[in-house]
């Protein structure tokens, strides 16, 4: 028998997992699995409990993404309860979560992808991680810090919390923007979206090209991808409709309360998170050569399934990632590009929406009464499609809790791309820590 | 090159690291005096060695070992025992790793009834056996609190704890204190609301309209929120979500506190205290909804939640 490497933990990414890697007598991959350890039943202890305390109990699922699950789950109450929140209040909602997302994917792109990127895949451990980035360039770092920091405050003096917010109500929001709240945030946002062109000709300048073949070979997959669009084809993290997309591009739309129709879970016994998969593609398989019912979530899948982006600085960038990798784009590695261009499109949206007169409406919360009902609330998290699916009863708590989140809709593929990266780069039992760290580098992708 | 630093997470959300990341250029001038030797969100060290050739679990010495969530599986269990062994100071950082946080909602229900649901009762999932396997760790019994488990030395709490107490901390070590605390303060002794100790009384609202106040003016001119009815458990909440300065940030959002930070000290009993704070404004506490919970809703664990037994009938 051969032997197995394991890959514990997982590292610069935000949960808990390891790899298997099976080798054969020859020292050849014949399996590699992703065991994800944590579980923690949110779809069972929210019940029992007021549908409108759900938004700021849910937003624990994710303390990087907490804002992707507070405004799902209010969208999901909206939903239960029948109520529409006015204008402002979701012009008030995007607004936070674009700002919400600009930290994340600085966050990501800086802290968690760069060391693999601006120190090298092979490098020792103990320099390739954010601290060997402060050091190799100290300047951006101070930049990076001070931006992220930037978004917190933003969100904080406004709306109270960064984390774990509170500010998305039943029916609205808890509270207006002042003019003079409107005015201290919009030179900030200005220099957000400066920072965020910065961010997108560092990379273009300074990692993609040179990492391409890298890009080319590392974790590649052919499979379907999921995200939200507009009426009219384009990119939207709040609201829309589903587009499932087939490897050769073709797609289907979909409301978000008939994903029951269009999407399945798996249960596999080596990992506690469920393996969604395209249920009308047929039964899933993961098979590397013939996958079945596969898709993708988070930014290259909304940057594929998308007719264009919504503001011009992403559609451009958009336009030439188009030139260059197709559509759909398959590289797991152009994940990090698709990331940028939606940092763009977060940044643009925020100036846009402070620059809305609208923004500062006092009509920001809807009346709201408790009731039975059932209510799908789905927003793109930044790591994917995010399905929040309540059930209220006639006093208007929850009876039933339905969540898809978005790294789980990417499970399947992540275990395609390990698998593909191991293959291609373990051969005859020859490996090393910089082999591994590359098989890695097929899951931060991801960013899961 | 300065102190030794673990740092893991359990049954955690990563919310406790990002509010690290979130301290903002401080953390720079922080940086250089602390040695991280293990911290799986920045680091790749790996427990059976960077080839994973070695036999044994391994996390490396440090003088301070960081730990941000609670214990709900055998392998938490396990990480949490040598990070213990491996640390000198131990420190439990968040409301998980304090008290068990949210997740320990869970134990209002069986184990048993949890795993059904997720594995057998959801809609969009093929009934299937949980999964069990030798890299699916096992569930323990209940979500527990770090100091169930081992010695705590100093606890950090918060959802999320706000980055000006974690430096504090750290920096009170670093000058060679082994003991740290937040002040045991109330929610309340740093909210700016007019309180005028009577509430507008009949059954406690549900936040389903949002508070009376006005937008241009500050909070110092905004009535206390369980005086104006709703449910707000700062009175037995420790006070520091905003930090050393700064009004509590439920409440700068126009929105009620649920006790993030915990009780105020050590072997308080919140519920029975905030019961006798509804009443004595008023408030009758048997009209909130859905009590049990939301009274306890980061405390779940050192048993304050638990199954109850199924009522007659149901």
């Amino acid at each position: 028998m051969g032997k197995v490497i394991n890959i514990q933990p997982i590292t610069r990414i935000e949960g808990h997992a390891k790899v298997a890697i099976h080798l054969d007598d020859a020292g050849n991959v014949v399996e590699t699995k992703v065991h994800v350890q944590a579980l923690r039943g949110f779809e069972k202890f929210c019940e029992g409990r007021p549908a409108e305390e759900m938004p700021r109990i849910v937003c624990h699922i994710c303390g990087i993404c907490p804002w992707a699950h507070h405004l799902a789950s209010s969208k999901a109450v909206d939903a239960c309860f029948g109520v529409t929140p006015p204008p402002a209040a979701v012009k008030l909602r995007r607004l936070m979560q674009n700002i919400a997302y600009i930290g994340d994917r600085i966050l990501h792109f800086y802290f968690l992808a760069a060391p693999d990127f601006v120190i090298g895949p092979d490098a020792d451990y103990s320099v390739r991680n954010v601290l060997g980035v402060i050091q190799a360039v100290p300047d951006i770092a101070r930049q990076v810090v001070k931006m992220r920091q930037m978004t917190a405050n933003m969100l904080e003096d406004f709306a109270g919390r960064a984390i774990h917010p509170t500010f998305s109500q039943a029916g609205g929001v808890s509270k207006p923007m002042t003019e003079k709240e409107r005015s201290a945030m919009l030179p900030l946002a200005q220099e957000l979206l400066e920072f965020s062109q910065f961010t997108m000709k560092f990379a273009k300048d300074n990692v993609f090209p040179k990492y391409l073949d890298a890009i080319k070979t590392i974790g590649v997959i052919r499979v379907g991808y999921l995200g939200t669009v507009r009426e009219d084809g384009t990119h939207d993290f709040y609201d829309g409709k589903l587009r499932l997309m087939k490897p050769d591009g073709s797609y289907e739309d979909f409301a978000y309360d008939q994903y029951l129709d269009y999407i399945g879970e798996w249960v596999e016994p080596w990992s506690y998170q469920k393996f969604p998969y395209a249920k009308k593609w047929g039964q899933l398989k993961l098979d590397l050569d013939d996958p079945v019912g596969v898709y993708r979530t988070n930014c290259l899948a909304r940057v594929n399934v998308v007719d264009q982006m919504a503001t011009p600085l992403a559609q451009a960038e958009l336009e030439e990632f188009r030139a260059a990798f197709g559509r759909p784009a398959h590289f797991t590695l152009l994940y990090h590009y698709a990331r940028l261009i939606e940092l763009l499109q977060c940044a643009e949206q925020a100036l846009e929406l402070l620059n809305d007169p609208e923004i500062t409406s006092r009509d920001i919360r809807a009346e709201v009464t408790p009731k039975a009902g059932r209510g799908v609330g789905c927003v793109e998290a930044p790591r994917g499609s995010l399905i929040h699916d309540y059930e209220t009863d006639a006093d208007g708590l929850i009876t039933k809790v339905n969540l898809i989140v978005g790294t789980t809709h990417n499970n399947a593929p992540i275990n395609l791309s390990v698998f593909q990266a191991a293959k291609a780069l373990i051969h005859d039992g020859k490996y090393d820590q910089g082999i591994l760290n590359k098989v890695e580098m097929a899951i931060r992708a991801y960013d899961p | 090159m300065g102190v030794t630093v673990a740092e893991e997470w359990l049954n955690a959300c990563s919310g406790c690291e990002i509010s690290i990341l979130n301290t903002g250029e401080a953390l720079l001038d922080l940086l250089p005096h602390l040695n991280f030797v293990h911290i799986p969100v920045l680091l790749d060290h790996k427990y059976f060695g960077q080839t994973g050739e070695k036999t044994a679990f391994e996390i490396p010495e440090a003088v301070v070992g960081i730990i941000s969530g609670g214990v709900r599986n055998e392998e938490h269990k396990h990480v949490l025992n040598e990070m213990r062994q491996k640390s000198k100071i131990l420190i439990a950082l968040g409301s998980c790793a304090a008290y068990g946080g949210i997740p320990a909602q869970a134990n209002m229900f069986k184990n048993d009834e949890i795993l059904e649901k997720v594995f057998r009762g959801s809609p969009s999932t093929n009934p299937s056996p949980n999964p069990e396997h030798s890299d699916v760790p096992k569930w323990t019994n209940t979500v527990q609190a770090l100091d169930e488990i081992v010695k705590v030395d100093l606890t950090i709490p918060g959802c999320p704890p706000h980055p000006d107490w974690i430096a504090d901390a750290i920096l009170a070590l670093l000058a060679g204190k082994t003991a740290w605390a937040l002040p045991e303060r109330s929610v309340c002794d740093t909210c700016p609301v007019i309180r005028e100790k009577k509430s507008v009384g009949g059954p406690i609202k549900r936040g389903l309209t949002n508070l009376d106040f006005d937008p241009e003016a500050g909070l110092d001119k905004m009535r206390c929120i369980n005086e104006q009815g709703f449910f707000c458990i700062g009175p037995v909440t420790l006070a520091g979500c905003a930090g050393k300065e700064g009004v509590p940030r439920c409440v700068q959002a126009r929105t009620p506190c649920r006790g993030c930070f915990g009780p105020i000290r050590k072997g308080a009993r919140p519920m029975v205290d905030m019961m006798g704070a509804l009443t004595s404004v008023g408030l009758d506490p048997k009209t909130l909804v859905d009590r049990r919970a939301i009274m306890n809703r980061y405390i779940g664990a050192h048993g304050y939640l638990t199954v109850l037994p199924a009522r007659p009938g149901k």
